[in-house]
């Protein structure tokens, strides 16, 4: 269990973190979602009490993090993948820092044989790939076989079988009993992995809810409507109280009606249709427009895509 | 759970994911028991640190070759050019050693301010903090494994070239004190130069920095000494060069209670005193200070 409470960062006049306060529960994948420079890594990295807050406090299961005893075996935590010195062996590098914990040895060979890393445990991580770099990374979070894991990025930079690896570890670990805290900036990836989300955007929490809450919140369905006489059929549609919106390549998208509805009023007019089909906005659409206001780095070119311009990146995952 | 923060427990709602149903509620336990760290632990983790990265080995390998190479090479230029028939004093003679371990000290402050600042370098130091969060645990785990290592180091050595230099120039042995001096006072005056790198580092937390700064603080007060000229400055070149780093080594070797400047053991007194200032400093910025 983590407990963050009012948890501010000010760097200068710039508030990374605003007056944060959220628990992240075992037996959970608990997802921090928010865009880059939202404030995640700085969060996460004055949970580990590696940066000072400027006011606010974190606690591990109810102690501040200098009181943990031996704390690898309280948390561990992926915070990026080459916080390890490039030139002394995978073994090594574990090796030190089982011994500060009091680790046994043989748990260093046993955490590298989980990540897929025992061939490559006397070679040096310079040589590694980013993916590879992310195992060794995750491999010393789970040293000290903690109660708690926090992964910064988990997935970045592996591949599409790494990618479903750390997915199964992170769930098959909170499965266990443990906290599981995985920070990231893509809502596909959460909604794959977390049962919790905690939304946050300039460092202001936005959403703190459960993953089944937040979908069905913002999952908006529609139905799509493709006609050769798009005029009359638009002009029915307004006329029987629907919201029409035309979306690109002449299609039209009424918010909130069934396919039978639109086809029987279609049918009505004599209106011949090509496509009717429902849709759902993705998650990532929703998380796109709930931190629309507090995304500070817009690329300023073309309007925000997925914003201002319904169905431009409707795939229908709907997830 | 006993803390100030306790919020109302929110209703865990049904998980609609299909891969599980719920989750326990109750922690997880390891089956690894949790004791409480000490500074030995630390020091096992340091020790295994300093000893797997190859830097370590050439930083070490180079002043080992330069203390060993400098001092015979002296020795045996000395005995095959004199054409003095008279045998050097034994005092004479361990000052030949002055040379390499100058040389050496380079190596030395490579290795402290590369034990902490490679850290930063490559972000190790967040790893190194998370397993062992008492600041001051791991800066005295650092500074004991690497001072007691280039102590040891330079003890060998300096010893192995005294004893050579003497046979090889078939001088007497000097008395006791000077032997005590050249090696014991040269090779715990070294180590403590290497320390204030280490804290130099902590405080610059970049490696390339950091040496610079070092290198600057031993050979810029000679230097610098060399081309004051003017008259008015002449107390302050006096002083300079009495206390420059490489007049304070060389003061290991001199018999003699010089008139001004440091004599006897007196360089590493002061060394120690600066050192541990700048401990103190690394200290709180380690402390303070966002990693």
């Amino acid at each position: 269990m983590i407990e963050v409470h009012g948890l501010t960062k000010r760097f200068g006049r710039t508030v990374a973190v605003d007056q944060l306060s959220f628990q992240v529960r075992p037996g959970v994948v608990t997802g921090f979602l928010g865009p880059n420079g939202a404030g995640k890594s700085t969060t996460m990295r004055m949970m580990l009490d590696l940066d000072n807050p400027t006011s606010g406090s974190v606690r591990i299961d109810g102690r501040h993090y200098r009181e943990l005893a031996e704390p690898l075996k309280h948390i561990g935590a992926l915070l990026e993948a080459r916080a390890m010195h490039g030139g002394r062996t995978a073994y090594n590098n574990l090796l030190c820092l089982a011994q500060s914990n009091r680790i046994p040895a043989s748990r260093v060979t046993e955490v590298l044989d989980m990540v897929g890393l025992s061939a490559v445990a006397k070679k040096k991580p310079k040589g590694f790939s980013l993916g590879m770099g992310q195992r060794l990374g995750i491999a010393s979070a789970l040293l000290g076989d903690p109660e708690i894991l926090m992964f910064d990025e988990p997935v970045n930079g592996l591949d599409p079988e790494g990618i479903h690896w750390v997915r199964n570890l992170m769930k098959a670990l909170a499965r266990e009993g443990r906290t599981v805290f995985v920070s990231s900036h893509l809502m596909s990836e959460m909604a794959l992995t977390a049962d919790h989300l905690i939304v946050i955007g300039q460092g202001r929490l936005l959403a703190n809810t459960s993953m089944a809450d937040f979908i069905q919140e913002n999952s908006r369905s529609y139905a799509r409507l493709r006609s050769p006489e798009r005029a009359r059929l638009e002009e029915a549609l307004r006329d029987e109280g629907f919201t029409v919106v035309e979306a690109e390549g002449g299609l039209l998208e009424v918010d909130g009606a069934s396919t039978e509805e639109l086809g029987e009023l279609a049918a009505r007019h004599g209106i011949v249709l090509h496509e009717l089909s429902s849709e759902r906005a993705s998650l990532e659409e929703a998380f796109m427009r709930m931190t629309a206001e507090s995304v500070e780095y817009h690329a300023h070119a073309g309007p925000r895509w997925g914003m201002d311009q319904p169905g431009e990146d409707r795939r229908g995952e709907g997830v | 759970m006993t803390t100030p923060y306790q919020q109302p427990p929110q209703p865990q709602t049904p998980q609609q994911s299909p891969q599980w149903q719920g989750g326990p509620s109750a922690g997880y336990t390891s089956p690894i028991p949790v004791r409480r760290a000490h500074l030995g632990d630390a020091l096992a983790s340091e020790w295994t640190k300093l000893r797997s990265v190859r830097s370590t080995m050439w930083t070490l390998g180079v002043m080992i070759v330069l203390m060993l190479g400098i001092g015979l090479l002296t020795a045996l230029v000395i005995s095959t050019v004199s054409s003095e028939p008279e045998i050097p004093s034994g005092q004479e003679v361990l000052s030949l050693g002055f040379f390499g371990v100058l040389l050496g000290s380079m190596c030395v402050i490579t290795l402290g301010v590369l034990t902490i600042a490679s850290e930063y370098g490559t972000g190790m130091i967040r790893t190194t903090l998370t397993a062992c969060p008492s600041r001051g645990r791991v800066l005295v785990a650092k500074s004991l494994v690497f001072f007691l290592l280039v102590f040891v180091i330079s003890m060998v050595i300096t010893m192995t070239v005294s004893a050579l230099q003497l046979s090889i120039l078939g001088a007497q042995s000097p008395d006791g004190g000077a032997w005590l001096r050249a090696t014991a006072g040269v090779s715990l005056y070294l180590a403590t130069l290497g320390l204030l790198s280490l804290a130099i580092g902590t405080l610059i937390r970049h490696s390339a920095g950091a040496i610079t700064i070092m290198i600057g603080v031993v050979l810029l007060p000679l230097v610098l000494a060399m081309f004051m000229f003017s008259d008015s400055l002449t107390a302050l070149r006096e002083f300079m060069f009495d206390y420059s780093i490489p007049n304070q080594m060389a003061a290991f070797y001199s018999d003699s209670i010089r008139v001004s400047g440091p004599s006897g053991w007196e360089p590493l007194w002061i060394l120690l005193g600066v050192t541990a200032v700048a401990m103190v400093a690394a200290f709180f910025s380690l402390d303070k200070r966002d990693v």
